[in-house]
C-alpha cells in the first residue's frame, strides 16, 4: 500500500535549495495529518554528508542516490533515479519545487509512473471529496488563467500524488538539532545510455543572480515610475532599508529592468517582511505574486488602482514626489536612532 | 528536417477582468491567441528549417475553433497544419492531453518537436515533457536559443534560475521553448491569402488516430486528476488607505508605520 510524503531534495552545487526546505515543512504536515512519514530523496554527486540538514529540517528519513552521473541536473539520469526510488517505494505524495529543475523532472516522471500531477500548487492539504469519503487524499490548489482562478485539484486513483509547489509559498521549518532520521543508500544501475544528451558547457552568472524571493524587504516598480531611471531612486530607497528591487511585468516587457526581478503568476512569488509598490496598478497576476507578503505599502496617483486593496498602506499620491522624501526621511530617522 | 510545432490557442489572460461587483471572471470579449510561449516556437521552428531545410508542421489539440490558430500559423509560413479534436479527447488533464496529442505524432515522422514551455492559461509547463516520455525520446526544456542544428543533432542553451547549459541532443527530440527563443514575424499578406486559399488544415479526430490512440488514456476517463472545484480568490482585507496627503504627510505616514513595524 502507498504510504509516506515524499520531498525531492533539489541541490545545485551540493547546495540543498530552500524550496525543498519549504517543502519538507509542508510535508511534516501533510504527514501528521496522514499518521505518516517524512522522506526525502535526495539525488546527486558526493551529496550524502547533506541528508542531515534535510533531517533536521523535518525529515525522517533520507533516501540518497550518490552518483557521478547525477553531478549536474539531465533528465533522464535524475527521472531513472527518481522512478526506480518511487517503483521501489511507493509514495502516497511526491512533492516537487516549481524551479527549471522541478519543471523538468516532475512531469517527465508522471508520465513514466503514469500518475497525475499538479503544477505550480500554492496551497496543499489533507481532505476529503464526496464521491471517496473514506479516502484521505491530497488537495492540491492552485492558480489557473492568469491567476484569476483557483483550482483545487485532486488525484484519486493514482499513487503517488505529485504536485509541484513554488518558491517562497510553503514555511519551512525551523532547524532542529535534536532531530535524528534515518539515511539509506539507494543504489541506480546507470548505463551510459541515461547519459542520453551532452553538456558541452555549464555556464554560471558570475555575479550572484538577484533572488528577490530571500530578500526580507522589496522596492517594487510598476509602470508609474515613469523611466528606467527612476529604478535608481527605487534602489536608494531599498539600500535604505536593506533591501533589494522588483518589478510588475510591464517594465520588464519595456526592457527597463531584468526578467529576474518580476513578480507575479509570470514571473517569481514573493513573500517579503515588506513589500513597497511604486506605481503599480496591482493587476492580477501582479498581486498573485506578493499578496502574502507581511505588509504590503502602495504608492499610487490611480485613487481606484486595484493594489489598494491589498496593501496595508495605501497611499494616493505620485511616486516621483514622495520616494525621494521618503529616502531623505527615512536616512534622517536612521541617523536619529543611530545617535541616541 | 522534419519539424513538428505543438501549439494551443488560448484565451488572452492579459485581458481578463474581474467583475468588480461579483467577482466573477468576464470571459466575454476576450480575445483568443496562438500560445505566446508556442509561438515563439513556431518561429524558432521557421528559422530552423530556412536554414536546414525541410518542413514545419503544426498541431494543435482544441476545440475546432482552433482552426483560427493554425490557419495563423500557416500565415506565418507553416508547410502544414493538423488540428486534433474530437469530443472523446475533451476534458484532460496533462497527462491524457500529452497521451493524446503523442498520439497524433506517432503517425507523422519528426526529427524535432518543439512545444512552448507552457501555456498561459494553464502555466502547468508539462504537456511538453510529457509527450517527450510518451515519444521515448529526450527533452530540453527551457530553450532560450537553438546555437547550432544539422541533420544529426542540435545544440541548444538551456535556462535555469542560475545557470545556463548548452546541451547537445542528438535527433530526433523534444524541445520546450521560452518565450526568449524568437521574436515571432508578422503574418504577410499573402502569407494570409495562401492559409485560407491554397494551404488547409488537416482534422483529425479519433477514428483518424485509431491506431495510435489507447482509449484508456484520453479525455476526462485517461486523466489521472480532476478539478474538485474552482473559484475566484478572495481579495485580502484592504487595509489603510490616504487619499488627500501632502507628499510630506505621506512619508511622515510611511517612516511611523515602519517604525512601528520596527523595520526601521
Amino acid at each position: 500500500m502507498s504510504k509516506d510524503v515524499y520531498v525531492l531534495a533539489e541541490q545545485r552545487d551540493g547546495n540543498i535549495q530552500k524550496v525543498s526546505i519549504e517543502l519538507i515543512g509542508k510535508a511534516s504536515e501533510l504527514a501528521a495529518d496522514l499518521g505518516q512519514k517524512v522522506v526525502a530523496v535526495l539525488l546527486g554527486s558526493g551529496i550524502k554528508d547533506k541528508a542531515d540538514i534535510l533531517i533536521k529540517h523535518g525529515a525522517d528519513k533520507v533516501i540518497v542516490v550518490d552518483d557521478p552521473i547525477l553531478a549536474e541536473y539531465v533528465t533522464e539520469p535524475y527521472a531513472k533515479a527518481l522512478y526506480q526510488v518511487i517503483k521501489e517505494s511507493d509514495p502516497e505524495i511526491v512533492l516537487y519545487g516549481a524551479t527549471s529543475i522541478g519543471r523538468d523532472l516532475a512531469p517527465r516522471v508522471s508520465a513514466r509512473v503514469h500518475t497525475g500531477l499538479t503544477a505550480d500548487c500554492t496551497k496543499l492539504e489533507i481532505g476529503t471529496i464526496e464521491t471517496m469519503p473514506d479516502t484521505k487524499l491530497l488537495l492540491m490548489t492552485r492558480p489557473a488563467f492568469g491567476g484569476n482562478i483557483m483550482a483545487t485539484i485532486v488525484c484519486k486513483d493514482h499513487r503517488p500524488q505529485m504536485a509541484t509547489v513554488r518558491p517562497g509559498v510553503m514555511k519551512a521549518l525551523p532547524r532542529d538539532e535534536a532531530r535524528t532520521g534515518e539515511i539509506v543508500d539507494f543504489k541506480v544501475e546507470f548505463t551510459p545510455a541515461d547519459m542520453n544528451v551532452k553538456i558541452r558547457e555549464v555556464i554560471k552568472e558570475d555575479k550572484k543572480k538577484v533572488d528577490i524571493t530571500e530578500a526580507k524587504v522589496l522596492v517594487s516598480g510598476g509602470r508609474g515610475i515613469g523611466s528606467p531611471e527612476f529604478f535608481g531612486e527605487l534602489q536608494k530607497l531599498a539600500d535604505e532599508l536593506g533591501g533589494t528591487i522588483s518589478s510588475s511585468r510591464a517594465n520588464v516587457d519595456a526592457g527597463w529592468i531584468e526578467k529576474e526581478r518580476q513578480v507575479g503568476q509570470t514571473g517569481k512569488t514573493v513573500r517579503p517582511d515588506l513589500y513597497i509598490a511604486c506605481g503599480i496598478s496591482g493587476a492580477i497576476q501582479h498581486v498573485a505574486g506578493m499578496e502574502s507578503s507581511e505588509y504590503i505599502v502602495a504608492i499610487n496617483n490611480n485613487d481606484t488602482a486595484p493594489i489598494f486593496d491589498v496593501a496595508d498602506l495605501g497611499i494616493v499620491g505620485d511616486v516621483k514626489a514622495i520616494v525621494p522624501k521618503l529616502i531623505e526621511a527615512i536616512a534622517k530617522r536612521k541617523a536619529e536612532k543611530a545617535a541616541q | 528536417m522534419k519539424i513538428i510545432v505543438c501549439a494551443k490557442q488560448v484565451p488572452d489572460t492579459t485581458e481578463v477582468k474581474l467583475d468588480p461587483k461579483t467577482n466573477i471572471l468576464i470571459r466575454d470579449g476576450v480575445p483568443s491567441i496562438i500560445n505566446p510561449d508556442d509561438k515563439a516556437g513556431i518561429e524558432a521552428a521557421l528559422q530552423l528549417r530556412d536554414k536546414v531545410g525541410g518542413t514545419v508542421t503544426v498541431i494543435s489539440m482544441g476545440p475546432t475553433q482552433a482552426d483560427a490558430a493554425l490557419r495563423e500559423a500557416l500565415a506565418m509560413g507553416c508547410d502544414e497544419a493538423i488540428l486534433v479534436t474530437d469530443r472523446a479527447f475533451g476534458g484532460a488533464d496533462t497527462w491524457a492531453t500529452s497521451s493524446t496529442i503523442a498520439a497524433a505524432i506517432k503517425k507523422l515522422d519528426y526529427d524535432i518537436i518543439i512545444t512552448g514551455r507552457q501555456a498561459i492559461d494553464g502555466d502547468t509547463a508539462q504537456v511538453g515533457p510529457q509527450i517527450a516520455e510518451h515519444l521515448g525520446i529526450p527533452q530540453v526544456s527551457y530553450a532560450e536559443e537553438i546555437i547550432d542544428a544539422d541533420e544529426e543533432k542540435i545544440v541548444v542553451k538551456r535556462q535555469f534560475e542560475d545557470r545556463y547549459h548548452i546541451i547537445e541532443v542528438k535527433l530526433p527530440c523534444l524541445i520546450t521553448a521560452l518565450s526568449e527563443l524568437a521574436q515571432p514575424r508578422y503574418m504577410t499578406v499573402a502569407g494570409i491569402f495562401d492559409a485560407y486559399r491554397e494551404k488547409e488544415v488537416k482534422v483529425w479526430t479519433l477514428e483518424e488516430m485509431k491506431d495510435t490512440v489507447d482509449m484508456e488514456n484520453i479525455g476526462l476517463k485517461g486523466s489521472p486528476t480532476n478539478v474538485k472545484q474552482s473559484f475566484t480568490k478572495q481579495a485580502k482585507g484592504k487595509g489603510l488607505y490616504y487619499k488627500d496627503l501632502s507628499a510630506e504627510e505621506a512619508v511622515e505616514t510611511i517612516v511611523a508605520k515602519l517604525e512601528e513595524r520596527h523595520i526601521i
